[in-house]
């Protein structure tokens, strides 16, 4: 597993690349549960971890979900760490406990954590042990989203990799379609009429609303990512036999448009057929973001490392909303994902890979963008010195995806510029 | 290995980091992984701070570990020193690192900083948040003022007679309940007492600061959870007396008052310091209604003991169950649930406090933001006592919960929740209005919990064991506002139970009501 150290020198970008390494302020994969729970509505995530996964998870959630959550820690105590208790039976208690409690569940994952990593606990053999028991009952499977090997969203292709093997084989012949990375359910609602109005059939959301919703994969597989951070399930569908479509992200109007003409492309659908289904609502994009584009125009913007979208929002912010790139951080940089984005940049943005907190505010200090896009914990910090900021996570917990949703995206850039321009109280700058 | 879906309390770094944030000019090196920095938000978020608590997190990975861990945390400590200036350095282990035993205290003591480094071990394993604060805020005092405690036996000489009165307010943290206004209250009422404050700590202290606690007479233990094991070391050390009494509600603020005049020798009319208007609220003819609303109080160990005493004895409300997530207070939340008449519930299982809220079915929850969770799922009124808290209970107002203005504070927000006389009994007489009924809730406050309401109006069950309601019955009982329905319908169930009835019918509604009507 790469996880989250850094990968080779970036090849298709001209601009200036470099790599940081010390304190990070990012979140680890644990943090993808939060919005994987609600994807997956009969799965449930077990982490088995420490009270500070527990403590993370409901904090990052930033909201408490007041329906009991399909996430759950069991937390290692100091009988556990000391050999006084063994950790499989431990488990095989919990375990029985709450699938005893939620009877909707069909799916268990177990989630590894740093201390469930460092102790060197197999979660992988305990859920082969575990599904024997409970055979006809839950289909039980194990990820890490630990700290030490994944950056957030990385939790989510962990999730999604660990699941490849159980997906059957395509039948010869055949082929299918693969979205790879959660999209929200009205996004997937509106892909799915413009497939359907490109001819474009068998297409499988992947993951689907139910665990069970898992796609066949082989030869005749075509794929394509949603989402950025799906790299190393997207190597795994592709080593049994899916074809990768390259595409910039389903981001703004020329992103989604791109997207859906990639995928055409692929299925050998007809231009003319293409353009006459994808006028309507590219049109509706384009006017949806220009009222926020105004807003935005010539502003300078900084990304720091959070989700792995950093580049497609640069890239979106920059060819449809006039901004101009400060820097984009982003914790872990595939290029076999951003390979249909990083020709679309300006050429000399530079991008850091990784992060060094303390240097990497610092040039934020110094460079007094109009906007920095951060995680929660950093935001308010900046906001104090006069910055304005943009919280990188509702990035990920909003639907972003789509024609139909680009003038909302360029609205969540435009909102903090628009509040600053209102406000009558107090001051940024 | 323990099945949590919420929890209570962070682990025990989380109190460090509470510590380090509540001070000006410590810095603490925290060894961990990706991922710890979420505590940040904590502070910034839910507390709208403007800055960054002040941690640096080693961030190692997978690839540093058994190679490289122990050089971070030295250059870690190395940078942070010469970025920040610390006046102190804590240094700490978060859950994952104490696994690799990089001993990052040693590391740092050996490592000649230019800065004091104050090592300190969390137990991650066996502890939690609260300790974590105790036990940082414990070792800072102590390594920073063990040199200057005098030999023991030592006789503390007497204040002069021109030197006036003076104590420290030791507890209070940021991310605590309310500790911002609570220490202006009690400010204030030490001031109007003629007490100066010589030290509030850790809040707004430095390192500095701490160096001249033992100049005061006696210091407040205001936040036990934070500042006990600090406040007995303290006596033990410096012969230093501890005021014990925490000043929330009416009465525990003029117990407060008389305990600091008497450790500090002090001739002082409780009745001239000040006064609030709590008593003659819940003495004003409207606040009949709240005669022996029946609560239900959990919280950290002070607050719910505090709140305790208020509801009863101050509003008049009837305490049908008092608890704590906080295993180092049980003892005391044991002893007080005995004054009445109650076992305490002691546990941080979210599931075993719902499932007794239930069980009790209270016309009004006292907690932290999880019973508030449990509340408005069961539909049932809630205030916000204590910690955790969410962003929301961070308020801008000044909005302190101890002192005379805490007492009018509380009295506000815990009626504030409820259906208002009058309207309680419009309600009981006019059930099918179809604007003002109850399943719209309290007219105050809009459509609140309607959803929720309606949810537990579903899920409500008809039938316990053998006993059965008949239709009628059945109807009868929706005709009960649901306020006091679930209490009703729990009684005639008891009844018939004990009776012998095994179908309820409408007499046997109003047997058991004329039954318990006492």
């Amino acid at each position: 597993m790469s996880g989250v150290i850094a990968s080779s020198a970036v090849e298709h970008h001209p601009g200036p690349q470099s790599q940081e390494r010390g304190q990070r302020a990012v979140f680890c994969g644990l943090t993808s549960i939060i919005w994987l729970h609600r994807r997956i509505q009969d799965a449930f995530f077990l982490v088995v971890g420490s009270r500070t996964c527990a403590h993370l998870i409901q904090s990052a959630a930033g909201v408490m979900i007041f329906a009991e959550p399909r996430f759950a820690t069991a937390i290692l105590g100091e009988r556990d760490l000391a050999g006084m208790a063994d950790c499989h039976e431990e488990l095989d208690r919990v375990v029985g406990e709450l699938i005893s409690r939620r009877s909707g569940i069909n799916r268990l994952f177990l989630v590894g954590s740093c201390p469930s990593e460092v102790i060197k606990l197999d979660l992988e053999t305990a859920a082969a042990k575990l599904q024997a028991k409970h055979e006809n009952r839950v289909r039980i499977s194990a990820f890490s989203g630990s700290g030490i090997e994944t950056t957030f969203t990385q939790g989510e292709d962990q999730c999604l990799k660990s699941t490849v093997a159980e997906l059957p084989a395509l039948a010869s012949g055949t082929s299918n379609l693969v979205v790879l990375g959660t999209v929200s359910d009205i996004v997937e609602d509106q892909f799915r009429r413009l497939f359907d109005d490109l001819g474009i059939p068998n297409v499988h959301f992947y993951p689907g609303r139910k665990a069970s919703d898992l796609p066949a994969v082989g030869r005749g597989t075509r794929l394509i990512a949603a989402q950025p951070f799906v790299g190393e399930t997207a190597r795994a569908l592709i080593e049994r036999g899916a074809e990768m479509i390259n595409a910039p992200f389903p981001l703004g109007a020329e992103g989604s448009k791109a997207w859906f003409e990639a995928i055409a492309e692929a299925h050998g659908i007809d231009s003319a057929r293409v353009q006459q289904v994808l006028e309507l609502p590219y049109q509706r994009a384009k006017r949806a973001v220009a009222s926020h584009a105004l807003k935005l125009e010539g502003k300078r913007i900084h990304f720091l490392p959070d989700s792995q979208l950093e580049i497609p929002m640069a890239r979106f912010l920059s060819e449809e909303c006039g901004l101009s790139i400060n820097e984009i951080g982003t914790p872990f940089h595939d290029q076999l994902m951003m390979h249909g984005e990083l020709s679309r940049l300006p050429h000399d943005v530079r991008i850091v890979e990784g992060q060094d907190l303390d240097p990497a505010l610092s040039r934020v200090r110094e460079a007094r963008p109009d906007l920095t896009v951060c995680g929660m914990g950093i935001a308010n910090a900046l906001e104090s010195e006069g910055l304005r900021t943009k919280w990188s996570i509702e990035l990920v917990f909003s639907p972003v995806q789509g024609f139909d949703q680009a003038g909302d995206l360029a609205g969540l850039f435009a909102k903090p510029l628009v509040r600053e321009s209102i406000l009558e109280v107090g001051s940024w700058s | 290995m323990e099945l949590t879906l919420w929890t209570y309390e962070g682990p025990p770094h989380v109190g460090a980091i509470r510590i380090a944030a509540s001070m000006r000019d410590v810095h603490l090196m925290l060894h961990s992984p990706q991922g710890d920095t979420y505590a940040d938000l904590l502070f910034t978020m839910i507390e709208r701070d403007g800055q960054r608590p002040p941690v640096t997190y080693t961030t190692f990975q997978a690839r540093d570990l058994g190679a490289s861990t122990a050089e971070m945390v030295l250059q870690s400590l190395r940078e942070s020193a010469e970025r920040f200036k610390p006046q102190v350095m804590l240094v700490a282990d978060s859950c994952t690192a104490e696994l690799i035993q990089d001993q990052p205290g040693a590391l740092a003591l050996g490592a000649d900083l230019p800065v004091p480094v104050i090592p300190l071990e969390m137990a991650a394993y066996t502890r939690k948040e609260n300790w974590g604060a105790s036990e940082t805020f414990y070792q800072l005092v102590r390594g920073l003022l063990s040199r200057q405690a005098p030999a023991p036996g030592t006789e503390r000489p007497q204040r002069g007679a021109d030197v006036r009165p003076s104590v420290n307010i030791l507890g209070p943290t940021k991310l605590g309940f309310r500790c911002r206004d609570d220490v202006v209250e009690i400010e204030r009422l030490l001031a109007s007492m003629g007490v100066d404050v010589n030290v509030v700590a850790p809040l707004g202290a430095s390192p500095w600061d701490l160096q001249s606690i033992p100049a005061a007479d006696a210091n407040v233990n205001l936040c036990p959870e934070v500042s006990d094991l600090t406040c007995s070391w303290l006596a033990r050390t410096f012969g230093m007396p501890t005021i014990q009494t925490i000043p929330m509600g009416w009465g525990a603020t003029r117990d407060f008052i008389a305990e600091v005049a008497e450790v500090l020798n002090l001739d002082i009319d409780v009745d001239a310091v000040g006064e609030s208007r709590l008593p003659w609220y819940s003495r004003s003819i409207d606040s009949t209604y709240l005669t022996g609303k029946r609560v239900f109080v959990f919280a950290d160990g002070s607050h719910a003991i505090a709140a305790a005493r208020v509801a009863r004895d101050e509003m008049g409300f009837e305490v049908v169950g008092l608890g704590t997530y906080s295993r180092e207070r049980a003892r005391d939340v044991r002893a007080a649930a005995k004054e009445y008449g109650l076992e305490a519930l002691i546990t941080d299982n979210y599931l075993e406090v719902e499932a007794r809220v239930q069980e009790l079915q209270p016309e009004m929850v006292l907690g932290t933001q999880m019973e508030r969770h449990i509340a408005k799922r069961l539909g049932i009124p809630c205030a916000v006592i204590s910690t955790p808290a969410h962003v929301q209970d961070y308020p801008a107002r000044y909005s302190p919960q101890m002192g005379f203005e805490g007492a009018n504070v509380l009295f506000d927000t815990w009626v504030h929740p409820l259906i208002m006389g009058l309207e309680e009994h419009l309600l009981h007489m006019f059930r099918d209005d179809f604007e003002f009924n109850d399943s719209v809730g309290p007219s105050h406050l809009g459509s609140e919990g309607e959803g929720a309401r309606s949810l537990n109006e579903s899920g409500e069950q008809i039938c316990e064991g053998n006993i059965v309601w008949a239709f009628e019955a059945e109807k009868e009982l929706k005709k009960i506002p649901f306020f006091v329905r679930g209490k009703a319908r729990r009684n005639t169930e008891r009844f018939a139970e004990e009776q012998g009835i095994s179908t309820i019918q409408v007499d046997t509604l109003y047997d058991a009501k004329a039954h318990y009507s006492n």
